[in-house]
């Protein structure tokens, strides 16, 4: 096992807190984050024509996969038909009854089916990404490793637009 | 998220992301963000709420009209965090020889049978599956009552997986008590920490093991940092 690396335990305890949220929020303002000099741009596709992926943060897996670990910098590849889904994030630091009550409050993959059902999108990716939200703070395995080899993965089943949930 | 953003969009795929913490944004720049300050761990804002989630996403897609970014803007809808205890009833007390955690999760098996069936899904059993949550619990009471958290058996040495797990497990249940709509965000989280005897007994395990000299991370990850 592994403790989250989400965030460092001092600072949390050293905050006053009112609530959990606004701690968590202010925790994040207090962070260093990855700085980017250049934005990429990539001139998308028209929405109705294109194939559409969800990548989120939440850490969810199928129940027959491999959970997430503590310091986790891999991602999971979740089949479009797959609702046998589980939370693997090791932050206590939000609420989970949401994703306990409803799956589509963290992956909307049922909205996203009604979209193109109803033409607004092109096609539901038939894989889509899930990676666990507290990284450690360089980030380097996303940016180097994981997110290109995520990104290969959704270049290989023809994905044009993602969208990112985060948690 | 954002890191995966300017990654993503670098590899030629057009990204829209909904975005938690505004600052974070800000400073990180991503191709196209949509604000939502909606309850941390609810991305599309409320559960069981199809035309919301479907506006939250029309409006995070709309972005990709944008000639050029970075384009950051806010859903117009705040949802708060609710963090009243919700009010669901716990089982009476059936078994006076059982601890009162334990004999209350024996209590809930079947409400958590009854939401696994209605879901397909449950996200308990990182390290401990609906029939190991007593023992898990036994274990939190022993390291409460002074054990070595090394030595009480939890399940795969792990307090913080053990605490995921019955957490899941008894916010899974009270899905299947209360009526109406899911409960508000942390409204769960409340009701677990602060009026149930399994989070009572975590937290007093966490507590003990803070003042026993264990690994901060080991405790500290047992319940939401704001918790004491």
């Amino acid at each position: 096992m592994g403790p989250t690396s989400e965030a460092p335990a001092a600072v949390c305890q050293a905050r006053p807190v009112t609530t959990g949220d606004q701690a968590m929020r202010d925790l994040a303002d207090s962070l260093p984050v990855p700085e980017f000099d250049t934005t990429a741009f990539t001139p998308p596709k028209p929405l109705a024509e294109a194939t559409v992926a969800i990548v989120t943060t939440a850490a969810i897996h199928t129940m027959d996969d491999e959970g997430f670990t503590g310091f986790d910098t891999g991602f999971r590849l979740l089949d479009r038909e797959r609702r046998d889904l589980a939370l693997g994030h090791w932050s206590p630091n939000f609420d989970r009854s949401g994703f306990a009550a409803d799956l589509d409050v963290v992956y909307p993959i049922d909205r996203l089916e009604e979209l193109a059902a109803a033409g607004v999108i092109g096609r539901v990716a038939p894989r889509h990404v899930s990676f666990a939200g507290n990284q450690p703070d360089d980030v380097a395995t996303v940016r180097l490793d994981s997110g290109p080899a995520a990104a290969e993965a959704l270049r290989h089943d023809g994905v044009d637009v993602v969208l990112l949930t985060p948690v | 998220m954002c890191v995966l953003s300017h990654g993503l969009e670098a590899a030629g795929l057009a990204t829209v992301a909904l975005i938690s913490v505004r600052s974070v944004a800000e400073r990180m720049h991503p191709p196209r963000a949509l604000y939502c300050e909606f309850p941390l761990g609810r991305p599309l804002g409320a559960p069981g709420d199809a035309a919301f989630q479907r506006d939250v996403m029309t409006k995070a897609f709309a972005l990709l009209d944008a000639p050029s970014g970075p384009v950051l803007t806010d859903h117009p809808t705040v949802i708060e965090a609710d963090e009243t205890p919700m009010a669901c009833a716990l089982p009476p007390r059936f078994d006076p020889d059982a601890a009162a955690a334990v004999d209350e999760a024996r209590g809930l098996r079947r409400a958590h049978d009854r939401s696994v069936a209605a879901r397909g899904r449950t996200s308990v059993g990182r390290v401990a599956g609906p029939d190991a949550i007593p023992a898990a619990l036994e274990a939190l009471i022993d390291i409460a009552a002074g054990t070595d958290w090394t030595e009480a058996g939890l399940p795969e040495g792990d307090p913080i997986s053990t605490v995921h797990d019955i957490r899941a497990y008894y916010e899974e249940a009270a899905l299947e008590l209360v009526d109406g709509p899911a409960p508000g965000g942390r409204a769960a989280e409340a009701w677990f920490f602060e009026a149930t005897e399994a989070g009572a007994v975590v937290m007093a395990a966490r507590r003990a093991m803070k003042d026993a000299g264990a690994p901060q991370p080991f405790w500290f990850y047992m319940a939401p940092g704001h918790r004491r």
